[in-house]
Parts: C-alpha cells; sequence; structure tokens
C-alpha cells in the first residue's frame, strides 16, 4: 500500500517536472496536422472574404453614389465616447453605442466605418450627434451639421470626434 | 476560486498576445487601412487580415498606385498583415506571414518585436527548432518592452531544444530581473536537472523556493518550486529535506494540495505517523474532485493503522470508498455528458467567451461537464491550441453560412435588376439615339455660326446680321417690286421709294454691324452655356446607362465561382470542425478515463485496507479481550 502511494506520488511529480502527457490517443503529429489544416483554410476563407467584399461594393454600392462615413477620435482626446448618430437629409442611418474594446481600439488610432450607403450626385445635409462624457465626468451631448457634395468618384467622409466639438474631412 | 485560476494562469504562463501598436490619427491617409487597425485592437484578427488584404488589392489593382491613399501606408500595411496574420496563428501560411515579417520593409524595433511573436507561437505549438531559426533573425533594436521576455524566450527554446547548457547560462544571466526572477530562477534548476547537474538544480529550485515577492504570481511559481523541490527530494529519499521544501508551500496557493500530500510522506516516511496525520487531515476534508485530496483520503486511515488505531482506519476507509464511489459516479456522468456532445456545446456559449475566468463558468453551467476534473487539462497548451482552433473554426462557419446567405441575395438581385431593365432598355436606347442624332445635329449647327461670326470679324458682313424684321420687309420689297415691274402702269415713284427703303435698311445694318456683332457673340455665348448643360446631361445618362447594365451583367459567374468556393470551404470547415471537435471530446475523455480508473484503483484499496481494519480491529479486541 505504502509502496504503491508512494509511487504515485513520484509519478506525479515527474510527470509535472517532465510536462504533464495529456490524450495519449492523440499524437503530436495528428495534432500538428490538424492545425495545418486549420491555417489552410482560414487561408482559404479569407480569400473568399476579401472577394466577397469587392462584389458587394461593386453591386450595393457603384462609386457613382457610394458614400462611407468614418469615425475617428481626434488624439490624445480623453473624453468617454457612448454612442453616435448620423441623419442624412433628415433621415437616420447610423447609429452605434460603442463598447469598451472599441473605444479603446479608436484611442489606439482604430477608425471606425459606421456607414456606407448610396447617395444621388449634389449636395446633402450631414447631421452627427454625439453622446459621451467628458474627462471631468460631466455630460457630453454635441450635434452638428456638415455638407456632403457628391459628384462621381466615392465620397469618403471622415468625422473626428473631440470634447469640443467634431471635425468633418471629406476625402 | 482565486486558487484556481491563478493555477491556470501559472501553468499557461507565457506572455499573452499584445494588441498592435498604438498609431496617430493625424498620420492617417488612408481611412480603410484605419479600419483594418480598428479591427486588429480589437483582437478581430479575421476582419482585420480581410480588410488589410482587400485594400492591398484593390491599391495594386489601379492604374496609378501612387496616387492611392495606400501608398502611403504600403509598407506598413504588407507588414501587418503578415502580423496579423501571427496574431490569427496563421504562421505557416505558405510562408506568407513569414516573409512579410521576416522581410518587411519596417522600423527594426517593430520587425524584431513581431519575429519575436512568431517565434513565440512556434514555441508554443511545440515547433523548437521553427522558433529558434525565427530568435536567430532578431538583429540590431530589440523594444525594451520585450527584451526580457524575449531573453526569458530564447532560454526556454534553448531548453527545449535539448541545448540545457546554453539556457542554463541564459537564466543564469536573467536570475536577477525584476519580475521574472522566480520564473528564471526556476526554469534554470529545470535546466540543469536536464542537463544532469542535479545538486545544481536543487540548489537553483531551493533558491526559488525562498525568493521574496508578494505578487500573487510571484507566490505561485515560489510555491511550485518548493512543490517540485519538494516532491524530487522525496523520491531521493531526503525526507527532511523534502518535508523543508513541501511545507514552505502556502496553504492557500494553487500548489497546497500536492504539497500537504508529499509533507504528509515525508513524514510517513520517517515514522512520524502522527506528524504525518496533520498534513493529510487538512488536505482529507478538502474537495474530493482532487487526486491528491483522494489519496490523502487513504493515506490518514493508514497512518492510523500505523498508529494501531484500527477501528477509527476502518470507519475512514470506509468514509473514503462511499466518497470514491460517488467520485466514480460523477466522472462516468461527465465522460457520457461529454459523448453527448455537451462539452463542445458547453465551449461555445456567447458568456463564456465574454468572460475571462471561462474555466470556472464552465463547470457551473448546466449539463456541463464537472470540469474541475479538467482543470489541469483544460490549461495544457496542446488543449489551449486546439480550443482556440475550435473556436476560430466555428467562428468560420459562422461567416460561411453568412455569407451563402449573401450570395443567394446578391444573386437574386442581379437578377431581379436584369428582369426590371431590360425590358425597359430597348425602348430607351431608341430614345436616346434620336435625342442623340438631334443633339449632334444641332451641335454642327453651333459650330457653324461660331466659324461664321468669328471669319465677320476680319470681313464684315452685314447682310448676315439683319434682323427678322429686316429679313422680311426685305422680302415684302422684292415682292412689291416684282409685281409692280410686271405692271404696264409701273410708276417710278413707287420703285423709287422701294430703293430707298432698302436702302434704309441696309444702312441701319452698316450702322449697326458692331453691335450686332457683340450680341451675336453674346448670344453664342448663352447658346454655349446651354450645350455645356446639354452635355453634362448627356454625359450623366451614359453613366447612368452604363451602369444600369453594370448593376447586373457579368457577375454571374463570379457569384458561381464564390458559392462554389464558399460552399467547399464550409463542407471543408465542418469536417475540420468535427475533427477538432472530436480531439478536445478524446482529450478531456482520457483525462477523466485516467481519473476514473485511478479511483477505481483507489477503491479496490480501500476496500481491501477496510476489510484488513476490520481484521486487525477485531484481532486486537480478541486479543484485549484474551488478556483481560
Amino acid at each position: 500500500m505504502f509502496n504503491r502511494l508512494t509511487g504515485i506520488v513520484v509519478a506525479v511529480a515527474v510527470l509535472f517536472i517532465f510536462s504533464a502527457a495529456y490524450a495519449e490517443d492523440i499524437t503530436k503529429e495528428e495534432l500538428k496536422g490538424q492545425d495545418e489544416q486549420v491555417q489552410d483554410i482560414k487561408s482559404d476563407v479569407l480569400e473568399v472574404s476579401a472577394d466577397l467584399e469587392k462584389l458587394e461594393e461593386k453591386l450595393l454600392y457603384p462609386s457613382g453614389t457610394e458614400v462611407s462615413l468614418f469615425v475617428s477620435l481626434a488624439e490624445n482626446e480623453t473624453f468617454r465616447l457612448d454612442a453616435v448618430e448620423i441623419q442624412m437629409d433628415g433621415n437616420p442611418v447610423a447609429r452605434h453605442v460603442y463598447s469598451f474594446k472599441e473605444l479603446e481600439a479608436m484611442k489606439k488610432g482604430g477608425v471606425q466605418r459606421i456607414y456606407t450607403g448610396n447617395i444621388k450626385i449634389g449636395d446633402h445635409d450631414l447631421l452627427v450627434s454625439v453622446i459621451g462624457k467628458t474627462g471631468g465626468g460631466s455630460d457630453l451631448k454635441n450635434s452638428q451639421h456638415f455638407k456632403v457634395s457628391k459628384d462621381v468618384a466615392p465620397r469618403i467622409v471622415e468625422l473626428t470626434l473631440t470634447d469640443q466639438g467634431i471635425t468633418e474631412k471629406t476625402r | 476560486m482565486k486558487r484556481l485560476l491563478l493555477s491556470f494562469i501559472l501553468l499557461m504562463f507565457s506572455a499573452s498576445s499584445a494588441p498592435a501598436e498604438t498609431r496617430k490619427t493625424s498620420d492617417l491617409h488612408d481611412l480603410y487601412f484605419g479600419e483594418a487597425l480598428y479591427h486588429a485592437y480589437q483582437g478581430e484578427w479575421f476582419d482585420a487580415v480581410s480588410r488589410l488584404d482587400t485594400e492591398l488589392s484593390l491599391h495594386y489593382g489601379v492604374d496609378e498606385p501612387g496616387r492611392d491613399t495606400l501608398h502611403y501606408h504600403v509598407n506598413q500595411a504588407e507588414f501587418d498583415v503578415g502580423d496579423f496574420e501571427l496574431f490569427y496563428r496563421m504562421h505557416q501560411k505558405a510562408g506568407h506571414a513569414i516573409k512579410e515579417v521576416i522581410e518587411g520593409n519596417v522600423p527594426e524595433p517593430v520587425k524584431n518585436e513581431a519575429i519575436f511573436r512568431l517565434a513565440r507561437i512556434y514555441f508554443q505549438k511545440g515547433q523548437s527548432k521553427d522558433a529558434q531559426e525565427a530568435v536567430d533573425r532578431i538583429k540590431g533594436v530589440v523594444p525594451e518592452k520585450i527584451k526580457d521576455d524575449l531573453a526569458f524566450l530564447k532560454a526556454e527554446i534553448l531548453m527545449a531544444n535539448g541545448r540545457y547548457a546554453d539556457s542554463a547560462r541564459m537564466f543564469t544571466d536573467m536570475k536577477d530581473t525584476r519580475g521574472l526572477s522566480g520564473f528564471s530562477t526556476y526554469n534554470l534548476g529545470i535546466a540543469f536537472m536536464r542537463e544532469g547537474k542535479e545538486t545544481d538544480g536543487l540548489r537553483s529550485l531551493d533558491r526559488a523556493g525562498q525568493i521574496k515577492g508578494l505578487d500573487d504570481v510571484e507566490l505561485a511559481i515560489r510555491d511550485k518550486s518548493n512543490l517540485v523541490l519538494g516532491e524530487k527530494l522525496l523520491t531521493e529519499k531526503k525526507y527532511a529535506a523534502a518535508k523543508d521544501a513541501l511545507d514552505r508551500v502556502r496553504l492557500t496557493g494553487p500548489f497546497s494540495n500536492r504539497a500537504l500530500l508529499g509533507s504528509g510522506w515525508a513524514d510517513a516516511s520517517l515514522g512520524n505517523y502522527q506528524s504525518a496525520l496533520v498534513p493529510w487531515t487538512i488536505l482529507s476534508e478538502r474537495s474530493a474532485t482532487n487526486a491528491s485530496v483522494e489519496e490523502a483520503m487513504l493515506a490518514v486511515p493508514y497512518a492510523y493503522i500505523k498508529l494501531g488505531v484500527y477501528s477509527k482506519a476502518a470507519v475512514l476507509y470506509s468514509q473514503a470508498l462511499a466518497s470514491f464511489g460517488k467520485e466514480t459516479q460523477k466522472l462516468s456522468a461527465s465522460i457520457t455528458s461529454i459523448q453527448e456532445g455537451k462539452f463542445l456545446a458547453a465551449l461555445l456559449r456567447e458568456e463564456l467567451k465574454q468572460d475571462p475566468d471561462w474555466v470556472v463558468k464552465l463547470r457551473e453551467l448546466p449539463e456541463a461537464p464537472e470540469t474541475y476534473y479538467l482543470l489541469d487539462l483544460l490549461a495544457s497548451q496542446n488543449f489551449q491550441e486546439s480550443l482556440k482552433n475550435y473556436l476560430d473554426l466555428e467562428e468560420l462557419r459562422v461567416k460561411l453560412s453568412t455569407w451563402t446567405g449573401s450570395l443567394d441575395a446578391l444573386h437574386d438581385l442581379t437578377k431581379k435588376r436584369r428582369d426590371y431593365y431590360e425590358p425597359l432598355l430597348p425602348e430607351i436606347d431608341r430614345e436616346f439615339r434620336r435625342l442623340d442624332t438631334l443633339m449632334r445635329l444641332r451641335l454642327a449647327q453651333r459650330d457653324s455660326i461660331e466659324k461664321r461670326l468669328h471669319s465677320m470679324l476680319t470681313s464684315p458682313r452685314p447682310e448676315q446680321l439683319e434682323t427678322a424684321d429686316e429679313s422680311l420687309t426685305m422680302l415684302r420689297l422684292s415682292r412689291l417690286e416684282k409685281r409692280l415691274t410686271s405692271a404696264p402702269d409701273a410708276s417710278g415713284v413707287t420703285l423709287s421709294r422701294i430703293k430707298l427703303l432698302r436702302g434704309v435698311i441696309a444702312w441701319n445694318m452698316y450702322e449697326e454691324y458692331d453691335q450686332r456683332l457683340t450680341e451675336a457673340f453674346k448670344h453664342l455665348k448663352d447658346l454655349n452655356s446651354e450645350i455645356d448643360r446639354m452635355k453634362t446631361e448627356y454625359a450623366s445618362f451614359i453613366r447612368t446607362r452604363q451602369a444600369v447594365t453594370q448593376s447586373y451583367e457579368g457577375y454571374d459567374d463570379v457569384i458561381r465561382i464564390l458559392s462554389e468556393k464558399t460552399h467547399t470551404a464550409a463542407k471543408k470547415v465542418e469536417e475540420l470542425k468535427t475533427r477538432q471537435g472530436k480531439i478536445l471530446e478524446t482529450m478531456a475523455i482520457n483525462e477523466l478515463t485516467r481519473r476514473r480508473k485511478l479511483l477505481e484503483q483507489y477503491e479496490v484499496d480501500a476496500r481491501f485496507a477496510m476489510a484488513d481494519s476490520y481484521d486487525r480491529a477485531r484481532k486486537a479486541q480478541d486479543n484485549k479481550k484474551a488478556g483481560e
């Protein structure tokens, strides 16, 4: 009895030092082979994703009418962005409530594409509303109108947010 | 709970995946590149790679890539796509990621950090030789924040490749590194032992076991060092020293169960059964799902037998037997639950993905298997890698399923557009051709007018600028003159008056010639504005007409090919996911079966020992009676 229990202690110790060997029925080669196949399929699916993205853009958003709205935070901005609402020509087109992860991504320099759609050539009214909290903790509400001029090329609009206001840059 | 989590963290010790570096918004020229970063900073690697792949292919597809906004970031984007693939654990993608990362045209520190990540992935996946090759490529400036981690990784890789002496040398250099001191001293001990330098190894473990530190991870590595040292000394029959090391392990730490068990065995081996009962009794009262606790449930009555307290031993064996039976049933139920697919279903639950404490939460889910038995397995590298693959495959499955729907919708969309436009287009084209001919005629007329007006600047021709009234009057005068000339009683006075009137009109034309020419140019200018407006509308119509055809023509093949690719990929993903799931289930079932077998063996031992204890107790009682 003692010998057997002592043996178990030794076996456990040896296992611990030289790392546990789980799943005797699954070999390292099997795991590696499976892992390689998973990587291959990821690659295939990424290719499909890129092709589909291009197809959707051509079919759903032809350059003559395409408009994309991007939202970014100004550098070193400390206010907490809670939500953004956007209306184009009086119609609501986008509304987004930000998670912690999304906000952090924007603080690091990431840019969110909040809307892609189609508009006619000509001038359009854009109303951007921002809800959040200032660095001091008080409520922040800000709404601004912008004019977006659409021509035959795709229109890209960048909305940069600060606690002081919104800057619009058309590209 | 904290103990379990800490154990989990410690077993997984390796630097966690760090998101990509922060970039300045003001430096960003291409917003779609910024969008890829937005996904990357959230750890959404698939979306980040996909966005960047699309952007790069569009960039190289334009006529003048130098005028594309991605041009400003193209080197960084090429590097990032490789780097993001590494984060997405695609280190073997036909050398793509590796090539981009190693040969990337980015600053040295950025490149070195990415190669460090590549090496770590190789190491974590057990490809130690590839990991060695990768770290060997790190040259020049290394970012300060990864210097220590890189040195540690290099030493670990050396050890994994059997270069224990080199590894030990590196760990020796690191033993005073802040934050890594415990880990490096512990690993130094392991490296020495594998090299065959047992004494040096034990000395290092002893040092790691006495390192002063307050945070949970430092305390845990100290416990681990003491445990490994104690268990090693036990096998070498150095019981007193083993007990010293094992007693240094905290009672609340992740290794306390095994330390208490070992401490008891050290006492028992020295014949101190009374002392052995102290750690064993503490241990035997803990949760029976732990292997050390189960062993202690046999060890306590064993000590009582050695102390001659047979009846107590018999009772304790009986209690152990009941507990083992219960646990064996639980294990069997867990195995059945895994075989019924409930384990995999539990792993995919959304609430677990959001929760960093998912290991603990998993066992709280209804119908999930008893994961307490699986904690060590769940923390193992193989299981973790398999689980990540399983979750990635599930993510791909969902995406592909959504895309199948999207492609069907796109096919319908092109069909509807064709059905709507095709009957309308012949009439529109006919009307357009008519208007087009008319327009060309008018344009030719305008050109002719312009030409005539320009020629009149140098050779004045007033008659060409007569007004409509003048033209009409001249016509009427000609008719009158003709009629009078053919009449037999024609009056010479009347003819003279006609001549005079003609002279007045001609006078006016000559007199007002300059003014009329200026007016004519003004009218030409107005006409030009109208022509420009017409041309704009013409171009707009042409564009719209082209867009109409382009909105449904030429997509059938693209959609069909993409649908086939999606279908093939979905099938492959399903196969791989099933296989990956089986791997996870097999790992879990093997572990549970191993534990069940151990428990069944304990049951046999307990049953035998219980009978033996009753015999001894009865004999002792008989002897006592005989003595009386």
